[in-house]
């Protein structure tokens, strides 16, 4: 695709160009040399400037990434030493070794992490659905305010209501185990799910569902074989959302309601590691980059979903 | 579908599990935040009514208030940074430059990234001995000698929100650029046509229409940054001597360091309040919005 046809098409804001966008790619002056047109062709001091302007916003983002990843490959000896240098001199990596004894337990965090979060994952998928769905297809009394209740949850945060929760999670038995930290952590990942989904749910037409009813469908069918495969694609966003979400987030809720460390997620293992007097700081780099890496893997390859879903799940009225 | 008694149970039915889950863990517990704070509830299983005797005290003990108008401030500064960053960020991402789509992609990581681990980079970054801005700025000659920026109340205080921001950027920079792509071209196409410059452009056409998406962002983030958490938690615990206290950090240290549930509950109370002034804020600006584009 020419780079005139992704701009216009983002500009759009579809993936298939209508066809008056089309027209007007075709008509839009073009500049001789590059190809796109006129209106987006830059003097050269502009083009240094928007590049230099990237450059300063890419820094202030990816700084504490470079500058971890640095101190992942020096030696003890060299990180601990003054005059201060940035780039490690004979750097290597063997951080990324001794790390698994240094910290015995890490691929035991490692996998809690990821257990936690594929768990809230799934519950969180099993309650949205039918909510989205409900919230996307029918008018009932009090529906209205219903949703804007499920939004007002997304308003606070677990850590204003830490002293009830701590207080249901031992009622319920489940301080220190798996449970304390999937319960609430899925809790406050509900209502943007719901709201992203439903949001999806609302552009599948509305005849289909009819057309099965007529047919004689029951509700239930109509959900389960008409509008689930359709709703499919939205489902993976708000799954792959969720997953993130409950991976980031892994914090407070395991730092209060769990104190066993073979239940520790990453952040909270590595924490431990943090207070103590003498931080082996290149290997709690590498261990973070190895925590790190597989949502690194999914920016790269399902960005385009990220940003959809992001969009869409921040509320867009 | 037709909207019979039998549809409405229906639905409600489809409802029943989110709203069982959302009322337990989080209506109740809101719910029961209100009625610890009238009470003496510590580590001990009993405890008793004291009417507003826990408000008073944190009223009456003189920091509280100095608490909360630090909280603004700090949310304030770190808002006002997030915004304005993340909409010229947004700018830089819309501009028809080759590498735009990696660039977009570079500058998602501190959004999706684990938080924590994110904040412990930054811990090393403020380290004054051996991180990266204080050694930078002695290579560079900028500093005589070591500046841990964490023990000191003032860099401490600006180090967090520095990170806060860090933590925001990247859902603003997004947002902004998904609602600067729904300008519609035309709109510039015409302007550029009757002469008008990129800097006019962007004034005359870009700014106004973003409006509803700066407005809509910025009581979102505002929210966010008013309950914010891990940034401070994990980088000072509210320290140095209080420097970094706000309110969501003070309710913690007094509800699970010292374990005045009780107590905790009461300022918990106070930070539900202004939640929900903010909550009130925000739906009443989303459907002023909402009228303007229905007119």
């Amino acid at each position: 695709m020419s780079d005139v046809a992704r701009t216009t098409e983002a500009a759009a804001g579809t993936s298939s160009l209508s066809a008056t966008t089309q027209a007007m790619a075709r008509t839009a002056p073009r500049g001789r040399r590059s190809g796109r047109p006129m209106i987006d062709r830059y003097k050269w001091y502009e083009i240094v400037l928007l590049y230099a302007g990237m450059a300063v916003f890419l820094f202030f983002v990816l700084a504490p990434f470079i500058e971890g990843f640095l101190v992942s490959l020096k030696p003890l000896s060299q990180l601990f030493s003054t005059p201060y240098n940035f780039i490690p001199q004979n750097g290597s990596f063997d951080a990324y070794f001794t790390m698994w004894q240094s910290v015995p337990m890490l691929a035991l965090y490692i996998f809690n992490s990821f257990f936690i979060s594929t768990v809230v994952t799934l519950i969180v998928i099993a309650v949205v659905v039918p909510a989205a769905y409900a919230f996307a297809r029918f008018q009932f009394g009090g529906s209205g305010i219903l949703l804007g209740g499920f939004l007002a949850v997304n308003m606070f945060s677990g850590a204003v209501l830490l002293i009830p929760l701590f207080r249901l999670m031992r009622t319920m038995g489940l301080l220190n185990t798996y449970w304390a930290m999937i319960v609430p952590g899925a809790a406050f990942l509900i209502p943007s799910s719901i709201w992203l989904l439903r949001t999806y749910m609302m552009r599948i037409p509305r005849e289909l569902d009819e057309a099965a009813w007529v047919d004689g469908a029951s509700r239930l069918y109509t959900l389960r074989r008409v509008v689930l495969p359709l709703a499919m694609p939205g489902i993976v966003v708000v799954a792959i959302m969720t997953f993130i979400g409950a991976y980031a987030q892994q914090f407070i809720f395991a730092l209060t309601f769990n104190s066993r460390s073979e239940f520790m997620p990453l952040p909270i293992g590595l924490f431990a590691f943090f207070g103590k007097q003498e931080v082996i700081w290149n290997e709690l780099m590498a261990a973070s980059f190895i925590g790190i890496l597989p949502v690194m893997i999914v920016i790269v390859f399902l960005q385009r979903y990220l940003v959809a879903g992001l969009t869409a799940g921040a509320v867009k009225q | 579908m037709t909207g019979t008694r039998s549809a409405s149970l229906f639905a409600l039915a489809l409802l029943a599990p989110a709203l069982i889950y959302i009322l337990i863990i989080v209506a109740y517990p809101l719910f029961d935040t209100v009625v610890l704070s009238f009470t003496n509830a510590a580590l001990r299983p009993t405890y008793d009514f004291v009417g507003w005797a826990n408000y008073e005290r944190i009223f009456g003990a003189g920091n509280f208030t100095e608490i909360i108008l630090r909280t603004f401030i700090w949310t304030f500064f770190s808002v006002a940074a997030k915004m304005i960053i993340g909409t010229l960020g947004a700018s830089l991402l819309n501009a028809a430059i080759p590498g735009q789509s990696v660039f977009r992609i570079l500058t998602m990581p501190p959004w999706i990234v684990p938080m924590a681990i994110g904040i412990y980079m930054w811990a090393w970054m403020y380290n004054g001995q051996f991180g990266m801005i204080s050694g930078l700025m002695q290579n560079f000659g900028l500093l005589s000698k070591p500046w841990p920026i964490l023990a000191y109340g003032d860099s401490a205080f600006w180090a967090t929100i520095v990170t806060d921001v860090w933590i925001g950027v990247p859902m603003v920079t997004i947002y902004m650029l998904a609602a600067m792509q729904s300008v519609p071209k035309d709109l510039y196409e015409a302007a550029w046509t009757d002469g008008a410059g990129r800097f006019y452009r962007f004034r005359k056409i870009t700014l106004p229409l973003l409006v509803p998406a700066l407005l809509t962002m910025s009581l979102l983030s505002l929210i966010a940054t008013f309950n914010s958490f891990d940034i401070i938690y994990i980088l000072t615990r509210g320290g140095p001597s209080g420097s970094t206290t706000t309110m969501i950090i003070d309710t913690y240290n007094t509800a699970m360091g010292s374990r005045k549930y009780g107590e905790g509950a009461a300022r918990a109370v106070v930070i539900s309040l202004f939640v929900t002034l903010f909550c009130i804020v925000y739906f009443r600006a989303v459907r002023r919005l909402q009228q303007g584009e229905a007119k």
